[in-house]
């Protein structure tokens, strides 16, 4: 069961060789002796989620199952889940139980699948090591003197260390991709849009997307399937017809008789961009063998150019601490939360409140953001940075022209030490350097594991499609998998 | 020297939709506290805002309505601020961007008719109440209103005295409810206006206006505008400077006092709201609601000042409200309009207002009246008589008023009067039977008429009709009089 993806125990669960009880009370288990070793989990619930495997196994008995039915999940502390503790990883939360479902836990529940506990993050998502989180920092379980990236840093850690089949997680800046390559797992930041952000605690509402993280692509696939669709509570949410995510993850191109090279004839833009000084070796390396790899499978490689790149994480650095200094607005002691114990008026009160309740970095964001939309300011940061995103985004039409698909490192680096940039933010910032340009032309990115660096630290692969070619993505990263196992190499240390 | 005024209104209207503008919530007013709060009101975390289409037609409505500019792409916008009313930290409205631009309204002040140019209309949403009393030393949020649609309705500095603000703030007030966008109850705040007002000497620059909050009746605007001119040509007179700030009118002291200087102006931090994309409108719905627009106020007057002949006074009077409008166009349309508008601004009116009954809702339906001044004017009954009729009609007296078609309701209301022998006495020969009888039975009047007391003569004639129970054509009792005493 320790490396069983979702697809093996969604047909165990349906063949009813195995109960949902049994396998969410082996991931409980196991999250139980383990998740404090990582600090990968902010609450767990066993009773729910026993109860709520119970309830799949009736459903799966009564033949009334569905893909995920009995299937446990970790979920990322961001999405709001009915009767569960929500932190969003910030004091300020602490102490909120979240009275409704979120989009994406409605769709799971209704999937059938069982809540197995809900993951660390960097607070309010903000960050790109799991260190702002008001809960502690996630050890990365490839090296728990490590960062497992963030911010959905314990969802990664969770899936890596195998406490959890499947987790999900949120990318506002790369924040799946880049602790999915970090921790040698794979995760799906879908188009903007896909996934509705109903429920899910808003940081910078233009950017945040929902997605799966997992150890195959067929499994993101399956959960994608599930968290995917239109969702009249939001807004942004894109009327569409609901896909089978799955249904090209086997597709071959080319004759039978080449079926050695299944991705014939898919152009692989390589950004000159993401090749230059700024990766480190050990990364360029791994992720040069994994795209030789997918040569040997039938692709092609053009050389593509992302002129205004370099711009991505500046006006980043406006546009998501504007939307977070106004998103993070309700918390203010009011309504929820944590509130100051002691005040004297109610400007004071919102004062200690926030002042206590909130943690350095999204105090810092706080305050660039409002800075940047002051009167004054306005113009030459946020309407700049708004006319730079443009600009950003069509680097990727004119690239698409020539190409399939977009390959490249998920992160400069691999996992970094605890501690080794959490005085430096913008050393922090760069780290996500290959994962913003993404979000910021809401497009469909994925990283997936292509190898190891030094200290055996995992590498990720980056792909990035089109829009809405999330289906076509997960197959060419499953051809990739079919022929490699990087995927399925575990860490040390977890087999207890 | 002279001064003149400068004012402009902000008017806030809440729109009549059963939800809200960003959630499923009821906008009843009146509930128990937070009992209309759903998780988008409360602004739980991961909540989202869903724009109500209602709302927006209801401002397509009001564009078309005052000719503005219609804009097929507005933003909604937010604007930062804290306030535990205010449970996102932030209102959603439009800022640079809003649905309608431009458009006017034409007020009637006295006989006298002017344009007043809106500068523009956006949506938003309301906030919730802070309640000071009954919490021992704290304060308690009521999130009900928060959310409630409103359009915010700007005027150019276009008017010079309170009369005119208030006019417009009228004419405004009848329009939102005549086109059915807003129910227009002031006591429950469905529609609250500002006042920007400033004073000048003629020529010169705008001078700094002071911004008045909290009229929330028609006569407080009055009050509070002439309270603020008088302040500020008293300050300017007296060499002082008046100074940008936001005042509070206080009724019961009739004044107004400051609330808030320019120093302590926010900075609102407004940024276009990413949870909101363009709200883009089709022609197709634009044209849509506009041939679904009623007859408007404006049009309606000048129909009942070219067809009927009306006075500026009596046409504004007459289009106070939709249902008002279209009572009197029914009636006018069969009958002398002018005697029309007499009877509806007068006896019908004042039974409505004693009685508190919406002219919907009248006993006395167009037919009945129809019927009435028909009577009038052919000479079956006197307008003395008509009255008591009037009065019969109300108490639903006479068979079938308002129920029956116009030709069965003429049968059984002239029925009526000849049953309960109201008719008018126009037979010649009878009436000077009854003339003879009082001339030969006051021949003290006589001779004071005779002697130059021509109040004597009044006297005569009321002796005639009381003879006759009122019903005796009076022009005949005139004639007949003047011409007997002149014998």
């Amino acid at each position: 069961m320790l490396n069983s993806t979702v697809k093996q125990l969604a047909s165990d669960l349906a063949a009813k060789r195995v109960s949902s009880i049994e396998v969410t009370q082996y991931f409980i288990n196991r999250i139980k002796l383990l998740g404090g070793v990582y600090n990968a989990f902010i609450s767990i619930d066993e009773e729910k989620s026993l109860a709520a495997a119970r309830a799949a196994d009736q459903l799966i008995a009564a033949g009334k199952a569905k893909p995920l039915t009995g299937i446990p999940l970790a979920h990322k502390d961001i999405f709001c889940a009915k009767g569960w503790l929500t932190t969003c990883g910030s004091k300020i939360l602490s102490n909120f139980i979240a009275p409704y479902d979120a989009h994406v836990i409605e769709r799971f529940s209704e999937s059938g699948a069982v809540i197995a506990a809900k993951t660390n993050m960097d607070e309010f998502a903000m960050g790109s090591s799991n260190e702002t989180s008001f809960y502690g920092p996630v050890s990365n379980p490839w090296d728990c003197a490590a960062v497992p990236g963030g911010s959905s840093g314990g969802s990664a850690a969770a899936v890596a260390a195998r406490l959890a089949p499947a987790a999900t997680g949120t990318d506002t800046g790369g924040s799946i991709r880049q602790p999915a390559a970090l921790s040698g797992v794979c995760g799906l930041k879908p188009t903007y849009g896909v996934v509705s952000r109903y429920g899910m605690i808003a940081f910078a509402s233009s950017l945040d997307q929902a997605g799966p993280l997992a150890k195959t692509a067929e499994d993101l696939a399956l959960m994608l399937n599930v968290m995917a669709g239109f969702d009249a509570r939001d807004s942004t949410s894109l009327q569409r017809e609901a896909e089978d995510y799955a249904r090209e993850i086997n597709a071959a191109r080319g004759e039978p008789r080449e079926r050695a090279k299944p991705l014939k004839g898919l152009r692989i833009g390589l950004p000159t961009e993401f090749f230059a000084d700024g990766v480190a070796p050990d990364v360029a390396h791994a992720v040069e063998g994994s795209i030789a790899e997918f040569k040997k499978l039938g692709c092609e490689t053009v050389e593509v150019s992302l002129p205004n790149m370099h711009l991505s994480v500046p006006v980043y650095y406006v546009l998501a601490p504007a939307e977070a200094s106004s998103n993070l607005s309700r918390f203010d002691g009011v309504r929820y939360g944590y509130r100051a114990p002691e005040y004297s008026d109610l400007i004071d009160m919102y004062k200690k409140t926030r002042a206590q309740g909130f943690g350095a970095e999204v105090k810092r964001r706080i305050l660039v953001g409002t800075y940047v939309l002051s009167h004054g300011y306005y113009d030459a940061y946020y309407i700049k940075a708004q006319k730079l995103r443009r600009l950003i985004a069509q680097d990727f039409v004119a690239a698409f022209k020539k190409c399939d698909v977009i390959m490249g490192p998920t992160t400069p680096s691999t996992a970094f030490k605890i501690g080794e940039k959490a005085g430096d933010p913008v050393q922090m910032y760069l780290s996500d350097i290959y994962t913003i340009a993404v979000n910021l032309a809401g497009l469909p990115g994925l990283s997936i594991p292509a190898g190891f660096g030094d200290r055996n630290h995992p590498v990720g692969l980056q792909l990035i499609g089109n829009y809405f070619s999330e289906a076509r993505m997960l197959n060419i990263a499953h051809q990739y998998q079919q022929v490699t196992d990087w995927h399925l190499r575990m860490p040390d240390g977890i087999k207890v | 020297m002279k001064w003149e005024t400068v004012i402009g209104l902000e008017t806030h209207a809440q729109l009549s939709t059963r939800s809200k503008i960003f959630s499923g919530s009821s906008t009843a007013f009146g509930a128990s506290p937070n009992s209309q709060a759903s998780a988008v009101d409360i602004a739980l975390p991961g909540v989202l805002p869903v724009l109500n289409r209602g709302a927006v037609e209801r401002a397509i409505r009001f564009g078309l309505a005052v000719g503005g500019k219609i804009n097929q792409r507005s933003i909604f916008a937010r604007k930062n601020y804290f306030y535990p009313d205010l449970p996102k930290g932030y209102q959603i409205s439009q800022y640079e961007l809003p649905i309608v631009e431009g458009g006017s309204l034409d007020i009637v002040v006295g006989e006298q008719q002017k344009t007043v140019h809106l500068t523009r209309a956006h949506l938003e949403e309301d906030a919730g109440k802070s309640l000071h009393e009954d919490f021992r030393g704290m304060s308690g949020i009521d999130l009900n209103r928060a959310g409630t649609p409103l359009l915010e309705i700007v005027t150019e500095p276009d008017m010079s005295s309170a009369q005119e603000a208030v006019e417009y703030a009228k004419t405004l007030h009848s329009l939102v409810r005549w086109i059915d966008i807003c129910d227009g109850n002031m006591q429950e705040g469905s529609f609250r206006c500002d006042a920007n007002v400033s004073v000048r000497r003629p020529g010169d620059p705008l001078g700094t206006r002071a911004e008045i909050k909290n009229l929330n009746s028609f006569r407080f605007m009055q009050q509070a505008i002439e309270f603020e001119i008088k302040r500020q040509i008293e300050i300017l007179e007296e060499g002082g400077k008046v100074v940008q700030e936001t005042r509070l009118y206080d009724p019961d002291k009739n004044e107004t006092r400051p609330m808030r200087s320019k120093e302590d102006a926010m900075d609102y931090r407004y940024f276009p709201d990413p949870d909101l994309l363009p709200l883009v409108l089709s022609q197709h719905w634009l044209d849509e609601v506009k041939a679904a627009l009623p007859e408007l106020p404006q049009a309606m007057r000048e129909k009942f000042m070219r067809e009927y002949e009306l006075s500026a006074y009596d046409a504004v009077s007459l289009t106070a409200s939709k249902e008002l409008a279209v009572y009197f166009d029914a009636i006018a349309r069969h009958v002398d309009p002018k005697l029309a508008a007499n009877w509806i601004t007068g006896e019908l009116s004042s039974r409505l207002n004693d009685q508190n009954i919406a002219i919907a809702d009248s006993p006395v339906k167009p037919e009945a009246l129809i019927w009435l001044i028909g009577r009038i004017i052919d000479g079956t009954i006197s307008g003395k008589i008509a009255k008591d009729v009037f009065r019969d009609l109300w108490d639903g007296k006479v068979v079938g008023a308002g129920n029956l078609t116009l030709p069965a309701f003429k049968v059984e209301a002239d029925r009526y009067i000849e049953k309960m022998g109201l008719q008018q006495i126009s037979d010649r020969g009878e009436i000077e039977k009854i003339v003879d009888q009082v001339i030969a039975a006051n021949a003290q009047q006589i001779a004071a008429y005779r002697s130059g007391k021509p109040k004597a003569f009044n006297s005569l004639v009321g002796q005639v009709m009381k003879a006759t129970k009122g019903k005796a054509n009076p022009a005949q009792v005139n004639e007949l009089l003047k011409r007997k005493l002149a014998e």
